[in-house]
Formats: structure tokens, sequence, C-alpha cells
């Protein structure tokens, strides 16, 4: 079989924690020859195929096969009645059939499944399945899906959760009161590798599945109680991601191939295009928020009162913790005495939302940081000084009560971008390119404004409200050809940010070997955790750590007995063992000989726990990570077009342990976030998608993207390992807010939308 | 579904008589999409990548063009890439609207007779064949050649003038007597579909105004009543002659004249009024910078 080459074993020039690595995957994606989940490929393979609802909201009467049947090349066509286990998944609640029954409800649903011995056979055989649907009213504005005589799209009502916050006096009054209505649209995480998977059937009756995916184990819990067989039948196996930014946590082919693999007792590729990847994933919720902050004269906040609501779609995916988020971490890092919070999350026919890098925190700072402004220029004072005057520090209280138990430096982040070079003022004779509009030749320099804004924020890092939150890591040390070789196997999910890398990092440097082979990820190892909410590097890096610890002491108890020494003054470096003035005493091939030393570790960490029901206090999160931006624009205000010059950044990351790596995502989550500020919305009216293409969906070009200078700060958590702090989402919380107040200070608008579009600009 | 290559014009066109189910690709950018996105099931394609000769351009003096003057015959099959290496100076306005085309490889493959057989409202090269005056040159193995010009040839959201039967060979786009400009709108600063575009040429020797404007209307369009204006006004004050300042408020009132002059709609792209706001400000900055082109070049023709 020919199918590994995306889960192949990698290794990498040495380098330890601190250094700037090579990843293995680097290269191999620039020339081309990664192997993606989209390259998977097995001889007498047949192609799957999916089925999908064009209705937003409909009842199945009935659905015909027979003359898809009939197409020749046509190996097996499955509908609801063939799924043998539950039919219902979902990440926190099971509430999504595999393929649906009796009702549709969105545009886009599975509804059946062909395999065939190619993919276009596949499609027209797909395209004879007769769908008898009843098409019903569609609940498609999430505002009036929370009335109570709102149709419900599942029983008993549209409210997936609504998170209360309540914290000092709920009727306190100030001399300064400003508020907003703000409104998020919709953005698809875009991800380059559309969704992709291999189901091949076993000898033994169960499945492998290769697939793109943030979550090995979370997927086969799922596949499980959906395929109705036990998880040693149900083994995965992580193939070349993509991209992943919270759209790979859901399930999308897993299921469906492996019910097209049983059936046909045949390995099953599925791949999507990318329209049906917009239909194949969740999306980032689109928010309403209404937001008011009280505050004494000199702009000290005295109160926050806050009210969101996301739209979940039709089901329940991520959207419960997404509310937490943005109930819990939705008012910024401010200290505010008084606050009520109150944050739904609802069900509607529109397309399902869940998980998306910024998770919940994305929606409530562009309300947060435009309040913030308005707030600074009704009591005048100073945008990056209001900021300063009521950012957190270290051991306040967030609005759940919880103390901030390590580095807190809002003020300090915002003086370094307030305090970095501006980008140089615009040429007499302009190169098209750095005008808005560039070679589209819109301006040469007419109308053209030039903005400044700034935003913070804060994010919690791993899961929260009392989740249980663990990785699991394999880490065996033994001497090849020679060489101490240590391999590290764990289930977490690489999706292209560099995990892989950082556990080479952390095996060197905790076992001082320098070749560390990164084993494939799958479901032979316990749980590795997600690979979202920023935090592998935290809890699979933890867990890494730690089983390097237990190999390595296993390895000096051994090496202390041999020379009679004691352990305590013991080192494993350079594969020699080490006394304590650096006097080499053995080499790690004389203790070891044949044998190879393995251990497996659980790393947690600190617990969290749910917060209060009534006041939602409660010591909800374990980490939080600060970020600022300050953007410069300028704007077309006559044509509402926009050339971000410069967006900067500062940022604490606690410890990098591969700089380079974290510049990376520094530079991805920030222009991800300007992405909505200006362009990115999935656009959906009357539950119909409208732009399912990268060519009316927009996502940030190079020349949309400005160099970025990027500062980072290493202030260690000591709670963490290494002290390290999550770093992915960050930037693209604080990014868009701080581009979308530059627009306003250019044009002057208010501006209480995102994505901004050149109409909201000029106001036509 | 069949691949027809021919190899030479007139096997392309035996074929495209014989297949009248056949859809005809040149670079591939526009038909590729729709079969990658299932809008269309052809019984055939017709590949013209092979019939080298319509990959070439060359100027010919004197007939085609309106004025009278001399004309570059561009082949049907020449990618925009070579439109703006090559013909910067002779078709400023098409070169212009070439360089915003989708991205390098895009301009690689697409052609202006792919354009044109697409003759989609938001066609980048479209408003520039209009403002310059273009012909087009298409073929027939049963009637041979016919010309058309561009501003009979787009009769319909992606219809155009071809019969069944035909194919188009070339364009004819008069070599540009004076200053030409194109302008085109997109949400992002690269590779993106005009949300609306312009394009205006001045025709010094025959002291006329060209327009035409994209993505603002169900097909490609020119805007006659603010062409006439325009030259008009720059007639009656004398300005063709003394190259004097644009005032201000003409090119303002041109640019109102060119925005009556759409039928823009609202999709998904933007807005009916924001295509028409834009396109008046599109229309007074590309006539200020064409009249500062005129006013600044050497060639005293007029």
């Amino acid at each position: 079989m020919s199918t590994d080459v995306g889960t192949r074993t990698t290794t990498t020039p040495a380098g330890r924690i601190g250094d700037s690595a090579l990843r293995p995957d680097g290269t191999l994606k620039v020339t081309g020859e990664f192997a993606y989940a989209s390259d998977l490929w097995h001889d007498d393979m047949v192609w799957g195929v999916t089925l999908r609802s064009p209705h937003p909201h409909a009842r199945i009467r009935g659905i015909d096969i027979t003359e898809a049947l009939t197409v020749p090349g046509v190996t097996a066509v499955l509908t609801a009645d063939d799924v043998p286990g539950e039919n219902a998944v979902g990440l926190e609640h099971a509430d999504q059939p595999v393929l649906a029954s009796e009702f549709v409800r969105y545009e886009g649903e599975p509804v059946a499944l062909v395999a065939a011995d190619h993919p276009e056979t596949a499609r027209r055989a797909a395209a004879r399945i007769r769908v008898d649907y009843e098409v019903l009213p569609a609940v498609t504005d999430p505002l009036r899906a929370m009335d109570e005589d709102a149709p419900p799209v599942h029983r008993p009502g549209n409210l997936v959760r609504h998170l209360q916050l309540r914290r000092g006096d709920p009727s306190v009054t100030a001399p300064v009161v400003v508020s907003l209505d703000f409104e998020v649209g919709m953005q698809d995480q875009a991800f380059l590798g559309p969704e992709s998977g291999l189901a091949v059937p076993a000898e033994d009756g169960g499945v492998d599945l290769y697939v793109a995916t943030q979550w090995l184990h979370v997927d086969q819990r799922q596949m499980c109680l959906a395929l109705g067989m036990p998880s040693e039948k149900v083994r995965l196996h992580l193939a070349g991601v993509g991209g992943a930014f919270g759209g790979r946590e859901d399930l999308s082919v897993h299921v469906h191939a492996c019910l097209l693999a049983l059936r046909t007792g045949r390995p099953v590729k599925m791949s999507y295009g990318r329209e049906e990847s917009f239909f194949g994933h969740v999306h980032r919720h689109p928010a309403w928020l209404t937001y008011e902050f009280g505050a004494e004269r000199d702009g000290t906040l005295v109160y926050a009162r806050a009210r969101t609501v996301l739209d979940g779609g039709a089901y329940a995916s991520s959207t419960a913790a997404v509310v937490g988020n943005a109930g819990t971490l939705g008012l910024g890092p401010y200290r505010i005495p008084n606050v009520a919070v109150d944050a739904y999350g609802v069900f509607t026919n529109n397309p399902p939302c869940g998980a998306m890098r910024g998770f919940g925190c994305v929606q409530a700072a562009f309300a947060h940081e435009a309040l913030m402004d308005e707030l600074a220029d009704v009591v005048g004072v100073d945008r990056i000084a209001i900021r300063q005057l009521n950012g957190m520090r270290e051991g306040d209280r967030n609005i759940t009560g919880q103390v901030i138990d390590s580095a807190a430096p809002v003020a300090e982040l915002l003086q370094i971008v307030s305090d970095l070079p501006l980008p140089a003022e615009r040429e007499d004779e302009p190169d098209l390119r750095s005008l808005p509009g560039a070679v589209g030749n819109t301006t040469h320099g007419e109308g053209v404004v030039r903005g400044i804004g700034y935003a913070v924020t804060y994010k919690n890092v791993g899961f929260s409200e009392g989740f249980d939150d663990y990785s699991t890591a394999r880490v065996r040390l033994e001497m090849t050809g020679g060489e101490a070789v240590a391999t590290v196997h764990t289930a977490a999910a690489e999706v292209g940010q560099g995990l892989i890398t950082v556990e080479q990092q952390i095996c060197r440097t905790e076992l001082g070997v320098e070749r560390v082979v990164v084993h494939p990820k799958n479901t032979a190892v316990g749980s590795g955790g997600s690979t979202s909410a920023s935090r592998q590097t935290y809890v699979t890096g933890g867990a890494v750590k730690a089983a390097c610890e237990a190999v390595r002491a296993v390895v000096l108890e051994r090496a202390a007995l041999s020379l009679g020494r004691e352990v305590a003054g013991l080192r494993l470096d350079g594969e020699k063992i080490v006394g304590g003035s650096g006097e080499v005493l053995a080499g790690l091939a004389d203790v070891l000989g044949e044998d190879a030393v393995e251990e497996t570790v659980e790393y947690r960490h600190r617990p969290t726990h749910a917060i209060d029901p009534e006041t939602g206090q409660g010591d909800a999160h374990v980490q939080f990570a600060f970020s600022a931006h300050r953007a410069v624009v300028d704007v077309d205000v006559e044509l509402g077009l926009v050339k971000v010059v410069a967006l900067d950044t500062a940022q604490d990351v606690g410890k990098a342990i591969n700089p380079d790596a974290v510049v990376g995502q520094i530079h991805g989550g920030s222009a991800q976030g300007m992405g909505l500020a200006l362009m990115e919305e999935v656009v959906v009216t009357d539950g119909h998608v409208r732009n399912p293409s990268f060519t009316d969906y927009l996502i940030p070009t190079i020349l949309d993207m400005p160099p970025m200078q990027v500062k980072v700060l290493e202030y260690a958590d000591p709670h963490a390992p290494y002290g390290v702090r999550g770093v992915g989402e960050p930037p693209t919380i604080s990014s868009g807010p701080a581009v979308a107040a530059a627009v306003r200070a250019a044009c002057g608008r208010a501006l209480r939308r995102v994505p901004i579009r050149p109409e909201h600009i000029t106001g036509t | 579904m069949d691949f027809l290559q021919p190899t030479s014009w007139a096997d392309a066109l035996a074929a495209r008589a014989e297949r009248p189910d056949a859809v005809a690709i040149a670079g591939g950018t526009d038909v590729m999409v729709d079969l990658n996105f299932d809008r269309r099931r052809p019984g055939a394609l017709l590949d013209l990548g092979r019939v080298t000769g319509l990959r070439e351009w060359a100027v010919e003096d004197g007939a085609g063009g309106v004025g009278g003057g001399s004309t570059v015959r561009l082949g049907a099959g020449v990618p925009y890439a070579r439109i703006i290496d090559d013909l910067g100076a002779q078709l400023p306005g098409l070169a212009m609207a070439a360089r915003t085309v989708g991205s390098p490889q895009i301009r690689n493959r697409g052609t202006v007779g792919g354009n044109l057989g697409s003759a989609s409202p938001a066609g980048d090269a479209h408003p520039p064949l209009l403002a310059a005056g273009a012909v087009i040159e298409v073929e027939s193995a049963a009637r041979g050649t016919r010309r058309i010009p561009a501003t009979e040839f787009f009769t319909g959201v992606k219809r155009n003038a071809l019969a069944g039967d035909e194919l188009i060979a070339a364009v004819l786009v008069p070599v540009a007597a004076g200053p030409q400009q194109y302008c085109k709108v997109g949400t992002r600063n690269a590779m993106v579909i005009a949300v609306s575009a312009f394009a205006c040429a001045l025709h010094p020797d025959r002291k006329a105004v060209g327009t035409g404007i994209g993505s603002a209307a169900p097909t490609p369009r020119r805007a006659p009543e603010a062409e006439e204006f325009l030259a008009g006004e720059l007639e009656s004050a004398g300005l063709w002659e003394s190259r004097g300042e644009l005032p201000d408020g003409l090119a303002r009132a041109f640019g109102e004249r060119v925005a009556a002059a759409a039928s823009p709609i609202d999709d998904v792209r933007g807005s009916a009024a924001y295509r028409r706001h834009s396109l008046s400000v599109m229309a007074r900055r590309a006539a200020t910078w064409a009249w500062a082109q005129y006013r600044n070049d050497p060639r005293k023709a007029a």
C-alpha cells in the first residue's frame, strides 16, 4: 500500500528549545512535494461522493436510489437506513445525523452517499438519486430564532446556550456612558487543503481511516458510535493536513468513507472540491453585539454591559464553548468592577458554525475595541492611554473573578506597538501596487487618507470550564547503528503549525540526543487532545517533556546502579552520562545496551472549573495570552478601497520554543484577522450560501498583506512547561479590530460592521 | 466528452461547423472553471491552442480603424501577458486592463478571444475594446469572415453575436491616437473580479472620446451620451487645440453621465448604488489623467 505518504516519519537537523529548528515539511510544501490528504491513493480504491440538501429546511418524504444504482461503475449507494450505529454525531452534543433521515436543516446537509470507480461516475449517479423533499419555512434570522414563537430548528427550542455573567453592582451608574451595536459577518477558515480521507477496510472487520483532521480521538469516539464498532476496530491515521483553523474539529468525510468502505469491501477515497468544502465544515459564528461602557470622567471603567448573539446554524457543534468564550472573555483584557454579560448561541437553518481560530473572542474584540476608541474620544484621552489606564495587570481578577496569575502586559504591549517606527509617508508618484486598488488603477493618490488604529486582546489557552484537557506522549530511547535515537509518538495533529518540530526540539533538549524520529500520528497511542485553542505546544509539549523526563529517570537510575553513584548528581547530554562537575562517566550506549527505554505519560494542565450558572463566576480558564496590534491603512475614501500599509504587533508568548515558527503563527493569524475586517465573508441569504468559491470568498493576497514588525515578549508562565504561552490565536483577534479602527480613523465613519465593504466607507 | 484539437484554422472552422455541441476553449480560465464547478457538460471541447496563427499580432496600416489610422490585428489566442509585454504603447487601455486580470498564471493563459467568447459583463478586456472602437473578426467555414463592431458584439448576459458555426479569429483595435485609461474596482488589491470597471480613450485625431463600462450592466457597454458631452465641451472650449486644463466641473459632470449610463444590479460582489457611484469617481479620475497625459503629449497631433 502506498497510502502513508502523508504520515511519513520525519527527522530534521539539530535544534533544541529556543532554536528556530527547520521544519521537516517546509521544503516539501514549498516545492509541491508534500503529500496532503488529497494525494492519498490506494490501487484498488473507489471514490465516494456526498449528495447534499439543496434546501435550508425540508422534510424528506422519501429517497429513491434505484436509478443511481443502475449507473455502470457504481458500487454502493447509501442512505440513513444504512448507518449501523447511532445516526448522530457532534463535537459536544450528538445532534447531527450522519445522513439526514427525516429532516434536512441546512443547505448542504449530507443526505446520501455513492461509491463508484471514478469520482465523475459517482457524481453522475448521485444526481440520479431522487429525494422527495417537502420544503419547510427556514429560520434564518438568529434574533428572530430567539423569539418564543419561532419555529424550533430542534426540539425543545432554538437556544443552544445562554451564558449569564454578573459581577459587582448591577445597577451602578457612571458619569460617562458610551454604547454601540456591532455586527460581525460569517468567516470561513479557508484552509487550502479541502477535506479528504481514505478508508481502508481491514481483515479483522475493522477499518483504517487516513484523514486530515485536528483531533483523531474525538473523531474516533464519534465514528465508533455511528459505525457501531469498538475503538480497536476503528483506527485513525493522520494524513497530510493543509491547514485547519478550527474547520476540521467536526467530522467531514470520516464516517461516510468508512460506511462506503465497509459496505463495498474496497478502499474508499473521498475528497471535497472547494465548493463542497464550503458546505463541508463549520464557519465562524456571525455575531450581533450590543455593548455599553460606563466610566469616570478620566476614562476609568466603572461598568460594562454586553449582549451577544451568535448564530450557531443548524447543529450545535462547538457553539456552547464559543458562547463560553464570547461571554467570559468578551470584554477584553480590561479591569472592570461591575459587569453584566449575556451571551447567546442559537439554532437557525443557516450553515452550522463552530470552531475557528480566536473562538468567540474575535467577534467580541471588534465590539469592545471599537467602544474603547469611542470612550477615549468622548473623555478626551489618547486611545493608547485609555487602554493602558484600564488594562489588566498580573494579580487582577478578570470578569469571572479569576485571578490572572502570570504576566498580563497589556500596557507594555500597547506601548511597544505605539513606539514602533511608522511607515513612510506616501511618495509623490507611488507605485500603483502601494495604493488602495493597486493595479486596478483607481487612484494615483486622489481621495487617499491615512488612518491608524490600535487593538489589544487576551485569549484563553487550552480547553476551559472544567474540561479534562490532557495529552499523551510515548517516548522511546534506544541505540540504533551506534547512534542514540529517540522516537516520540503522540496522536496530536500537525496541521501546519509546526508541532512535529516542537516535539523534536523537546526530545533533543530533554534527552540530549540529536536524532529524533516522530512516529506517524495515529490512535495507537492515547489522545493528544485537539489541535486547537492554541494548546498543543503547552499540552502535548508538556506530555512529551514529561515522557522524556520519565525515560531519562529510568536511564539515569540504571546508570547510577551500574556506576555505583547517586542518581541525583547525574545528567544525560550528548549521548553521555555526565556527573555533577561535567565529567563524562559513561556512554549512553553502555547503559542502554540492546534495550530500549520507553515511557508513556498523560499530561494535564491545572484543572479549570465550570462557571456559576447564575453569575458566570469561576476559574474557567487555565492560561491567558495577550497581544496588541497597530494598523496603518491608506483608504481611498471616495471609492472605499483600502490598502493596509503596516500591521505591527507585540505578543507575549511566555517562551518561544521555535522563534521562527512563533513569528510565522503571528504573521498568519494577523492576516486572517485582517481578512475578516476587510473582505472575508460567507454571504448567506435565506439560508443559501451565495459565494462558495475563492472567486467570491476573498482572502488576502500578498498585495493586501503588508510586511510586519513583530515584537515577541517572553514572560514565562510559571505554571506551564518551559513557561510557554499559546501563540496561534491572539494575533487573529487583535489584528482585525486594529485594521477596522484604522479605517474608521481614515474615513471618519462609525463602521459598525465587518467585513467593511467599500460601500460602507463611501456611504453609497 | 470529446476533445478536439485542430492544428489549423481551417480544421478548427470545420470542427466548429460539425460539432454544434462543442465549446471552444482557448486559455481555459473561464471554461475549465465552469467544467470543474459542473456548470457545463458540453459534448466536446474544441481546443484552439494548437492553431498557432491565433497567437500572433501585427500592426496593419490604414484599413480597419475607425479613423483610418493603423490598427493592431490581435489574434484571438494572444495571452494577456504578451499584451502587457508587447502592446503597452499601441493599445495602452487594453494593456492596463490586462494587468488587472487574475494572477500571473491566469495572465499567461487567458486571452482576449476567450474573454469575448465568454462575454461576461465583468470581462476585463471589454471596456477598453469598446472605448477604442475595436472590431471583432469572426469566421465560419460556410460564410467566411465578418466583422462585428465591439459595440454590437455583446448581446446579453454572457451572450454574444457569434453564430453557432463561427469562431473568433482576431480583434482589430485601432492604435491609440491619444491617451487611454482603465480603472477597475475590486474588494481586494489583486486577483479579483471587477465590481465595476471603466475605460476611456481620447481620440484627438477625430476630437472624440471613447468609453467602456464593465460589471455595471447586463453587458459591457459604452456611455455614448457622456462621450458626446465631453467631446463637445472640449471642442466648444477649444481645449483640443489649446490643451488647457480640464475644468474639474467638466470631469465631474462627465463622471455623472458615465454613471447614468450604467444599469447595475445588487449582487454578492457589490451593490448597484456603489457600482454607479464608483463609476462616477473612476470616470472623473480617468478623464482627468487622460487629459493630463494629452496636455503633456509631445505629439502635437491635433
